[in-house]
C-alpha cells in the first residue's frame, strides 16, 4: 500500500506541475458554469426544481467531457515512461506492475474528483443562489458526482490500456482520441442509425438495451436521467430506452472501472522495457 | 554467492545476443563487463535484473530468481543514460524511490549529500546536467544498502574528478559487502577499480580474469623507445637493425619473453642516451581480446 501511495503522490505532483490539474479544473468549471447560467433561464412550468434541470444538462456535458479529461490525463502514463526511459529503473524496484498502475490511478482519479467536484459545485452554487428551492435537487447532483467518477475511472483505465498497447505517447494519444470518438460519439450514432433503419422492429428491442448498457457512457447517461425527475428533458436514445431498469445501468457503471483497470494491468504486464 | 550465471543464452528473433555466459560474483567483489556497443552488456544486465527472460541458462540473485520480489529487494540498478521525470526535484525523486523501497524519507538528504547534490536538491531534474542526473541515478542505487549493484556504463558523461569520486563510493560499498557488476566500453575506465573483468564480443565471453590475467593472456609485445646520443642515431640504427626510426627516436618492439634479454643487450650499447619501456596499453589488450570471436 505504501508503494501505491508513493507512486500516487509523485504522479499527482507531476500532474500539478504539468498544469494538468489546473487544465482539468478549468475545463470542468467553465463548462459547468456556462450550463448553469443557461439552465437558470425561466423554464416555465416544468414541474421540477432548477437544480435537477441543471443536473440533466450537466449529465449531457459530462458524457463528453469526463471521458475526454480522463483520457487526456492517462494516455501518457505508460507510454511516457517508456519514451523518457524511466520505466526500466522503476520496474527494478520492489513494486509490482499492478501497484504502479493503481498508484497512477489513484492520483488521476483524485485530480478528476477535484475537477468534477469544483465544476459541479460551482454550477450548484449558481443555481441555488438564483433559486433557494433548487436545494431539493441536491441528491441528483450527488448522484451525478459519483457516477461521473465511475465513468472517469473507466476511461482512466482505458487510457492506461491504450498507453500500454501503443508504447509511444503519440500513438497512445491517437488511440485515445479514437476510443473517445468511437465509444462516445460514433457508438450512439450507429445505434440511432440501427433504430431508424429497423423502424422499431424486433432487432431494436433485442439489441438496443444491451448495447446501451454495455457502453459505460450510455449507462452513465441512462442511470442519471432515469433516476432524475428531468427525464422529460432527455432526448434521443435515452428516451427510446426508457424501459431499461436503472439498476442494470448502475451495474455496468460499477463493473466497467474494474474491467478497464484489469485490462490495463494485463496489457502493462506485457510491456517489455 | 550474490550472483550466479551459468550458460546464459539469449536470442532475439533468432539473433544471438548472449551465448553461453557464465559468471559468479561474490559479496564485496567488483566485476566489470567490457565490450563494444551491441556486445550484449545491457542485455546481460537486463536479464540479471529480471526485466527480460533468458532463452536458456540458470541465473540466481542472492539465491532468488531475478525479478522476484526478494531479488528486487536486494538489487539496485543504474541504467545507461539514466532518466527521471523532469518536473520533479532531485529531492522529490529520491524520496519517491525511498518510499518504493520502504525506507524512511529522511534518508533523502543524506543520499543526495553523498553524491554531491545537496545544493541542487530542490531544483527540478529538468534543469540538471547529464552528470547531475547520473548522480541522482547513483543516489537512488545507494538506497537501503543493496547486496547487488548493477551499473550500466555508470561513468559515461562524468568528468574525471566526478569519476574518481564515483569509484571511491563504489569502493566503500564493496568494502561493506556489496557485489558490483558494472559495464564499460573502455578498459581504461575500469582498470584499477575492479577485481575481475569479463570481455564480451557479440554475445560471446572472450576473456575473463583479473587485469593481470588479461595482460598475460594477450601476450602483446613490449615497445621500447630509444633515445640515441647526439649524432649517434645512425650508428645505433646500424647496431639494432630491427629498430624503426621515428624522428629523434628509435622504436623497438620485442615479445614479452625477450624483454629482459633485449634490455640487457641494448643498455650495453654506448650510443644509447635514454630508454623508455612501454607495456602494451589497456586499449591494446582490450582490442586484442575483443577481436577474438570465441574464448579459447
Amino acid at each position: 500500500m505504501n508503494r501505491v501511495l508513493a507512486v500516487s503522490q509523485s504522479e499527482f505532483r507531476i500532474a500539478l506541475r504539468n498544469r494538468w490539474v489546473a487544465i482539468a479544473i478549468l475545463m470542468m468549471a467553465v463548462f459547468s458554469l456556462v450550463l448553469a447560467a443557461a439552465g437558470s433561464a425561466p423554464t416555465g412550468a416544468l414541474g421540477t426544481d432548477r437544480l435537477s434541470v441543471t443536473v440533466a444538462s450537466l449529465t449531457s456535458l459530462a458524457v463528453y467531457l469526463v471521458p475526454l479529461v480522463a483520457l487526456l490525463m492517462s494516455f501518457d502514463a505508460i507510454a511516457g515512461e517508456v519514451e523518457r526511459g524511466t520505466l526500466p529503473l522503476l520496474l527494478t524496484y520492489p513494486a509490482s506492475r499492478a501497484e504502479i498502475v493503481l498508484g497512477k490511478f489513484l492520483a488521476h482519479l483524485g485530480i478528476l474528483e477535484l475537477a468534477v467536484g469544483i465544476g459541479y459545485g460551482l454550477a450548484a452554487a449558481v443555481t441555488i443562489g438564483l433559486d433557494g428551492a433548487a436545494l431539493s435537487g441536491l441528491p441528483a447532483l450527488v448522484r451525478l458526482f459519483w457516477t461521473s467518477l465511475a465513468l472517469g475511472a473507466t476511461f482512466i483505465g482505458i487510457g492506461y490500456l491504450v498507453s500500454s498497447l501503443s508504447r509511444r505517447p503519440s500513438g497512445a494519444a491517437g488511440l485515445a482520441i479514437g476510443v473517445w470518438l468511437v465509444l462516445i460519439v460514433l457508438y450512439d450514432l450507429g445505434l440511432l442509425a440501427m433504430v431508424v433503419a429497423d423502424e422499431g422492429g424486433g432487432l431494436t428491442s433485442r439489441v438496443l438495451a444491451p448495447a446501451l448498457i454495455g457502453n459505460p457512457a450510455d449507462a452513465f447517461r441512462l442511470f442519471n436521467l432515469a433516476a432524475s425527475e428531468a427525464t422529460a428533458a432527455a432526448a434521443g436514445l435515452a428516451g427510446a430506452a426508457s424501459t431499461i431498469p436503472p439498476v442494470y445501468a448502475l451495474g455496468s457503471l460499477l463493473i466497467w472501472p474494474a474491467v478497464a483497470l484489469g485490462l490495463a494491468i494485463i496489457a502493462f504486464r506485457r510491456v517489455t522495457p | 554467492m550474490t550472483l550466479t550465471l551459468s550458460q546464459l543464452t539469449k536470442r532475439f528473433d533468432g539473433v544471438v545476443a548472449l551465448n553461453g555466459v557464465s559468471l559468479r560474483v561474490e559479496p564485496g567483489e567488483r566485476v566489470a563487463l567490457l565490450g563494444h556497443n551491441g556486445a550484449g552488456k545491457s542485455t546481460l544486465m537486463k536479464i540479471v535484473l529480471g526485466l527480460i527472460p533468458p532463452t536458456s541458462g540458470e541465473i540466481r540473485v542472492a539465491g532468488a530468481v531475478p525479478g522476484s520480489p526478494s531479488a528486487r529487494r536486494v538489487t539496485a540498478y543504474l541504467p545507461e543514460n539514466v532518466a527521471f521525470h523532469p518536473a520533479l526535484t532531485g529531492h522529490e525523486m529520491i524520496t519517491h524511490y525511498l518510499r518504493l523501497r520502504g525506507r524512511p524519507v529522511a534518508e533523502a538528504a543524506g543520499l543526495l549529500g553523498r553524491v554531491g547534490l545537496s545544493d541542487a536538491a530542490d531544483r527540478r531534474i529538468g534543469t540538471y546536467s547529464k552528470g547531475m542526473r547520473q548522480r541522482v541515478g547513483l543516489a537512488q542505487a545507494l538506497i537501503g544498502q543493496p547486496q547487488l549493484l548493477v551499473l550500466d556504463e555508470p561513468t559515461s558523461g562524468l568528468d574525471p574528478v566526478s569519476r574518481r569520486e564515483f569509484y571511491s563510493i563504489l569502493d566503500n560499498l564493496a568494502a561493506e559487502g556489496a557485489a558490483i557488476l558494472l559495464s564499460s566500453h573502455a578498459l581504461t575506465e575500469v582498470e584499477a577499480r575492479t577485481d575481475r573483468i569479463l570481455i564480451l564480443s557479440r554475445g560471446n565471453p572472450v576473456a575473463h580474469g583479473t587485469l593481470a590475467d588479461l595482460r598475460a593472456g594477450a601476450n602483446l609485445p613490449v615497445t621500447l623507445v630509444l633515445t640515441p646520443r647526439n649524432g649517434a642515431i645512425s650508428a645505433l640504427a646500424t647496431a639494432l637493425p630491427d629498430a624503426r626510426p621515428d624522428g629523434r627516436f628509435l622504436i623497438l618492439t620485442v615479445p614479452q619473453g625477450d624483454k629482459l634479454a633485449t634490455l640487457a643487450r641494448i643498455t650495453a650499447l654506448p650510443q644509447l642516451a635514454d630508454l623508455d619501456v612501454l607495456p602494451p596499453s589497456l586499449e591494446d589488450i582490450y582490442a586484442h581480446h575483443s577481436a577474438q570471436e570465441v574464448a579459447a
